[in-house]
């Protein structure tokens, strides 16, 4: 199990950052991403492993109206 | 199939301007002196009355300065001055206050060019306030004037014309004009600019034939685009201040200025905005493509993001997302946009938002056959005129953000107004005898613009809708036509101003942000769903009160100082959450330093983040004693409809029942298993209803109110607004 943005999220085998923004339907281009705390630079997330038992954070960049 | 629009073909109606102008019938005309700013301030106002035909100047105090700014400030305080507590939005007295702010009219930094727009709302009864980009207010401002206060109405269609060049102001009776937009910014322009070069130096405030019989009339500031050889428009689109500018029997104000020059503002340190405007514009230039597209797409960039979150509104605010949303999401408006076109709505703007959508052929009504430029759409056309009312053709909807424009309807009310009858019109509170024979089921473009046409011919159901939400929840519940409790639930208003199109059922902090805006609910003074919903940056009431008293604030210091929000935090620093921890990050610390170098530019004045935040507090607690002496401001007319707090109906529960039963279960603290639906709508809410009650509690404290609501004389004190008459108002509701 994972913890994104402080809800559980079901853990999949060799995740990588990429495949839980898919998971979460995390859309958005500008995002800013923390795997237990440590910064991920953009352009690496599928490369990126997540381990199990993770606490990822996502910070959507969006400003909206 | 790409199809090509051609961004320079459409239908000329400037064709027979002398013939219109040997009309006019020049009423009262006055020489002025014009003056460029001093560091800012002309501070010269200039006072119309139309009953009396007087056109006077008024001096700009230090105190004004001091305590209001500029801008919206400005506009609140004569607004003040002009009006009683018993003033209706249609008594001459009521004031339409334009007036850009102090930094407005730069042409260094991006989103310079906007002007504040106040006035007594017909929708509300209370102030609003507009942020509108176009030329006028800094053309106006470099004719020497901070202030444009109009009050009284003239007898006939009359048009006030501000020629600094020539340093004239003259009132002329205008019969003949048509007053939609499209066509009257246009004559206009092409009436009062001595030549082609000339065109760019005039700018038209006009509202068309719809906003004399809709409360929810918007105004239409033009700018010359000289590539297209056209006058475009950006709207003051909220509250009515277009129905106001008709009701003054006001065709159009007209300024000329003079040509544009850098540092027309004589800036304190000029170099210091050159340096802060570059790096804006850099930043724009090398990080939008990857960030938020506006400059191809403006924020319709947002319709698809929207619907992945489950936050666009479809069909009445029920739904978050639709199947047919990829019909009208960014790429469809990327291809039917020109491209490469610098859509400024000011000098110098590197974002450049201000997209359009030529070679429309008008589909139906007075226009039908024309070739016309479409302004737009952004995001709320498209999300408020489209998916709210269950309309994905592009086509239709470019027709409805047409009409709506030229005839001077402001998109965000109208498309929730639409969106409200068609709910009515599925849940069979209204019908084709209660409708005049419309159809008003989802979806249908050729009723959402029939219900235009309808308002600009003054007659039909289109007459009912265009006065808003709330006027049609009381007529409706009058009527006896539905559940009362219903109508008022699913009816989109608070303070009586329509929702602008975004969910939030799900942000607590963003109900927030909607209610207990002071102007109505709109989403210029707080955006907190990504932080509050998905972010999950601002989890406990306190912190959700802490940002909605600093992020109300701060986007207020836009419509102080003449500012578009838009460069502020939709385009950013790449680094900027790497940079920035938390919620800090949002804020755009970086951006926070570029407005204040720009500010301190330009006026000469230190200002530091703490004193930013100050000047609008004092702003933003007068608006707030102003809606006090009004009538309203206290706890009651902060309180959102059911709808925007949760689900009102069985079927929104169970479309989303995994949700809702989660919650009940690991928050609320109930087993759902074996309840009806019937019963747990009743526990959500309950605790929904509950939980905005500890929100409004937690802000009001935050925000140095008492918790009905009311500024404590501690706080007018604090912020320098305690004058006797302010005290007078708030003194009755401290016990």
């Amino acid at each position: 199990m994972l913890i994104v943005n402080e809800e559980p999220l079901e853990y999949d085998e060799g995740m990588t950052v990429a495949d839980v923004l898919k998971k979460r339907n995390y859309i958005w281009r500008m995002l800013a991403v923390w795997v237990n705390g440590q910064f991920v630079q953009r352009g690496t997330y599928d490369k990126t492993p997540v381990p199990d038992g993770a606490e990822v954070k996502v910070i959507h960049q969006i400003a909206g109206g | 199939m790409s199809v090509t629009y051609d961004y320079k073909v459409r239908t000329n109606y400037a064709a027979d301007v002398s013939t219109l102008r040997a009309a006019h019938k020049t009423l009262v005309e006055v020489p002025f002196t014009p003056s460029l700013p001093e560091r800012g301030y002309t501070r010269r106002t200039l006072f119309v009355d139309l009953s009396t035909l007087t056109i006077s100047e008024k001096a700009i105090t230090q105190e004004m300065i001091d305590v209001f700014t500029g801008g919206r400030g400005f506009g609140l305080y004569y607004l003040w001055q002009a009006v009683t507590p018993g003033t209706k939005w249609n008594d001459p007295e009521n004031a339409l206050i334009i007036s850009p702010g102090p930094l407005a009219g730069n042409t260094q930094y991006a989103g310079s060019g906007k002007s504040l727009v106040v006035t007594i709302s017909p929708e509300t009864g209370i102030p609003i306030d507009c942020n509108v980009g176009g030329y006028f207010g800094p053309l106006l401002k470099f004719c020497g004037f901070d202030v444009l206060d109009i009050r009284g109405k003239a007898k006939h269609d009359t048009i006030l014309v501000i020629d600094g060049p020539r340093g004239v102001i003259r009132l002329e009776e205008a019969p003949e004009e048509a007053p939609d937009s499209h066509i009257a910014a246009e004559i206009f322009t092409h009436m009062y600019a001595d030549d082609a070069r000339d065109m760019q130096n005039v700018a038209v405030v006009s509202a068309g034939k719809a906003a004399e019989s809709a409360y929810m009339g918007c105004l239409n500031f033009s700018w010359w685009d000289p590539k297209r050889g056209a006058a475009r428009l950006k709207q003051a689109g909220r509250g009515g201040t277009g129905t106001v500018f008709r009701d003054k029997k006001l065709k159009a104000l007209v300024v000329r200025g003079f040509r544009m020059k850098t540092d027309m503002n004589r800036a304190a340190d000029f170099p210091v905005t050159v340096q802060v405007g570059k790096r804006i514009n850099d930043e724009i230039r090398n990080h939008d493509d990857e960030q938020c597209h506006m400059r191809r797409q403006g924020t319709a960039h947002l319709v698809e993001v929207m619907d992945a979150y489950d936050l666009l509104p479809v069909h009445n605010f029920q739904y978050g997302k639709h199947v047919d949303t990829p019909k009208i999401d960014s790429q469809v408006w990327d291809r039917r946009f020109t491209q490469g076109i610098p859509d400024q709505c000011w000098y110098g703007c590197g974002m450049a938002c201000s997209k359009a959508a030529d070679g429309h052929h008008v589909l139906t009504g007075p226009y039908k056959g024309h070739i016309v430029t479409v302004d737009g759409p952004e995001y709320e056309n498209a999300a408020g005129l489209g998916s709210n009312c269950g309309l994905f053709d592009p086509d239709w909807l470019l027709e409805v953000n047409f009409y709506c424009d030229t005839y001077g309807i402001d998109t965000i009310s109208f498309g929730t107004a639409c969106a409200f009858v068609m709910e009515c019109w599925e849940k069979g509170i209204l019908n084709a005898e209660r409708t005049g024979g419309l159809d008003l089921a989802w979806g249908n473009g050729a009723s959402e613009v029939e219900l235009l046409h309808q308002m600009a011919r003054g007659e039909g159901f289109g007459i009912t809708v265009g006065k808003g939400v709330k006027y049609m929840q009381d007529l409706f519940i009058r009527n006896g036509w539905g559940d009362p409790q219903l109508i008022r639930d699913m009816g989109m208003q608070i303070k009586g101003l329509e929702i602008s199109q975004y969910m939030c059922k799900e942000s607590l902090a963003q109900q927030g942000g909607f209610a207990l805006a002071n102007k109505g609910p709109q989403h210029d003074e707080a955006w907190l769903i990504f932080m509050d919903m998905v972010n999950n940056q601002i989890p406990t009431f306190e912190d959700k009160a802490e940002a909605l008293h600093y992020f109300p604030l701060f986007r207020t210091w836009f419509g102080l100082q003449g500012l578009c929000k838009l460069p502020w935090n939709d385009i950013e620093p790449p680094d900027n959450h790497e940079k920035y921890p938390g919620p800090e990050a949002a804020k755009v610390p970086e951006h926070v330093e570029n407005y204040l170098k720009l500010y301190t530019g330009i006026t000469g004045k230190p200002l530091d983040r703490k004193s930013l935040i100050e000047q609008s507090e004092a702003v933003y607690n007068f608006q707030r004693v102003f809606n006090l002496r009004m009538g309203q401001g206290d706890r009651k007319n902060d309180m959102p409809p059911y709808r925007a707090m949760g689900p009102v109906t069985k079927e929104e529960y169970e479309s989303r029942a995994e949700r809702y039963d989660k919650q009940l279960k690991e928050i609320v603290g109930i087993d759902p298993a074996g309840k009806s639906t019937e019963e747990k709508m009743t526990l959500q809410r309950a605790w929904r209803t509950d939980r905005y009650n500890k929100l409004v509690d937690a802000v009001y404290k935050r925000r140095g109110w008492t918790p009905d609501g009311v500024p404590t004389m501690e706080t007018l004190k604090k912020l320098k607004i305690d004058s006797p008459e302010v005290v007078a108002v708030v003194a009755p509701h401290l016990g």
